[in-house]
């Protein structure tokens, strides 16, 4: 009974992998043999999606990450202060929030935000028959509504991480110039003394990864609906909260790597 | 003159789960005839429409349309055969995200190379057809029921097709609506010589626009036959669905002793 069950979520989950890998695959083909074919994915929607997922989420992702930097300087003070080294608050901030908070907590955000959107996009899409009259039209669905999504979301997450870093540093900055009295020049010149372009490059990386995870599930969350608007919801939920998972194993394992591959 | 064979449907089978929908159907349809495929619910009219537009793949049987048995042709061919039919759908499906003149506008643009200016004034000539002059700015979320079929049927038609396929197209309409749909249905097959394919159960305008009725019953052709064959037919199951009894072979009410039993069992008789 017990066997059985683990038998059952195993093949139900690797089931749900291969058929995301295959939206994978038919996603990226989609960009590469579309040219060929004639039929590009389209600019317009590209740059409306680009607009929604980036732009429009730049306020929230501001305010999420400067509110986490000035978390991380005031714990890290809590603790520095002790040794007498509340200077290298500033490179604990800056290293932690590129490599590691800015990347992830960004990710998250994102895949609450637009994620959600576009998994109740399509899902709503897919119960009232649009994605099916798409096909009558000979609209391929991965051309026409994925392609554009996951291209906006590889391409804008990480922007959007980039951005935030600054702001969460800063954060950091506001901290540590205000409450524990560090010069403004020497916290800056800190924080680029201990910033590698490896943790940037390692952060990068990573948000770009979870851009096509937040995108991949969204979309085959959405595309596989069924059952009205009580399924529109289940959707959207089981959307956010794979990506949510999913996000921390990424995470987990790029970390891993970046950091056995260090020696 | 004998008609020309657009559709050729045979033998087709297809079960969900164990559960047989189509049970080995075969069907003609003629080039420019109007066809209504009429049924109960779960008699498997939708499915049959959805084997007819290429989004379901059937267990068993063949569809042939165009010279090519779409139950076996590649995406690729399935994509210039669905450029040669039109599709309403239940729910008109119009892109929410679009407005009017770029729902219609949407196939035009994909698929074929026309100048902006052309794509305007065919838009202008889709809606005129359907009489819904000046509304190509209006988003699908301020139209009424009647007025999104009407521009679904217009965006079907955009690509000039051969054939359109109706899937309840006068459900949910008032009296008014329902005849205005079918005479745009009507107008379509004798000007425009499309051959229409229309499921409903709606009867009054079963018997104003078909030429031929196929009754399904149970995933399996009933009856094949002009309007005055269907009218009069001696089939118990075909009088009851177009008088709209209650009571006939296909009953809603069980019998008496099979309800007792039901209500007096002891609830968990059957787990011990």
């Amino acid at each position: 009974m017990f066997v059985e069950s683990i038998g059952r979520i195993t093949r139900s989950f690797l089931k749900a992998l291969f058929k995301v890998l295959g939206l994978f695959v038919t996603t990226v083909g989609s960009f590469v043999l579309g040219p060929f074919r004639k039929k590009p994915v389209s600019r317009k929607s590209f740059f409306a999606q680009a607009v929604f997922a980036g732009i429009d989420s730049l306020i929230i992702v501001f305010f999420v990450d400067f509110f986490i930097g000035m978390v991380l300087a005031m714990q890290s003070a809590y603790q520095l202060e002790q040794l007498g080294a509340t200077l290298y608050v500033a490179a604990l901030v800056g290293v932690s929030m590129t490599r590691e908070i800015g990347p992830v907590l960004t990710s998250l955000v994102i895949a609450g935000r637009v994620g959600a959107a576009i998994t109740a996009e399509l899902a709503t899409m897919k119960v009232t028959e649009q994605v099916e009259a798409l096909q009558t039209l000979s609209l391929n669905p991965v051309r026409y509504l994925v392609a554009p999504r996951f291209l906006a979301l590889l391409i804008m997450l990480p922007c959007l991480v980039i951005l935030g870093n600054f702001v969460g540093i800063f954060g950091g900055y506001v901290i540590g110039v205000t409450n524990l009295g560090l010069p403004s020049g020497l916290y800056v010149d800190t924080t680029f003394e201990f910033l590698t372009q490896k943790d940037i490059l390692t952060g990068l990386l990573k948000s770009a990864v979870f851009g096509m995870i937040i995108a991949l599930i969204a979309c085959h969350e959405g595309l596989s609906t069924e059952g009205g608007a009580e399924g529109v919801g289940r959707s959207t939920t089981r959307s956010v909260v794979t990506s949510f998972i999913l996000i921390i194993i990424a995470d987990a394992i790029l970390t891993a790597i970046f950091y056995f591959a260090k020696t | 003159m004998s008609p020309q064979t657009v559709i050729q449907v045979k033998n087709l089978k297809k079960s969900f789960g164990g559960r047989t929908i189509l049970n080995g159907i075969s069907l003609d349809i003629y080039e420019g005839e109007t066809l209504v495929i009429m049924g109960g619910s779960g008699c498997g009219k939708s499915t049959f429409l959805r084997h007819l537009i290429g989004s379901l793949r059937p267990d068993s049987g063949e569809v042939w349309m165009f010279g090519t048995n779409i139950a076996q042709a590649s995406e690729t061919e399935m994509d210039a055969i669905r450029r040669r039919f039109g599709m309403l759908f239940q729910s008109a499906a119009l892109f929410d995200s679009l407005t009017v003149g770029e729902n219609i506008a949407l196939p035009l643009r994909e698929h074929t190379k026309l100048d902006e200016d052309i794509i305007q004034i065919m838009i202008k000539m889709k809606l005129e057809l359907v009489g819904l002059r000046g509304f190509e700015n209006l988003m699908p979320a301020q139209l009424s029921g009647g007025m999104k079929k009407r521009v679904g049927l217009a965006r079907a038609i955009a690509m000039d097709p051969a054939i359109v396929f109706y899937d309840e197209p006068t459900a949910g309409l008032d009296p008014i609506m329902t005849a205005v749909i079918d005479k745009l249905t009507m107008d379509l097959t004798r000007k425009l010589k499309i051959t229409s394919v229309v499921v409903t159960h709606d009867m009054n305008s079963v018997f104003r626009i078909a030429d031929r009725i196929v009754m399904l019953h149970q995933g399996n052709v009933l009856q094949i036959g002009t309007p005055d064959e269907i009218r009069h037919s001696s089939d118990p199951l075909v009088r009851q669905f177009i008088l709209g009894e209650a009571e006939g072979p296909v009953s809603f009410f069980q019998k008496g002793d099979d309800y007792l039993d039901l209500l007096t069992a002891e609830p968990n008789a059957g787990k011990k």
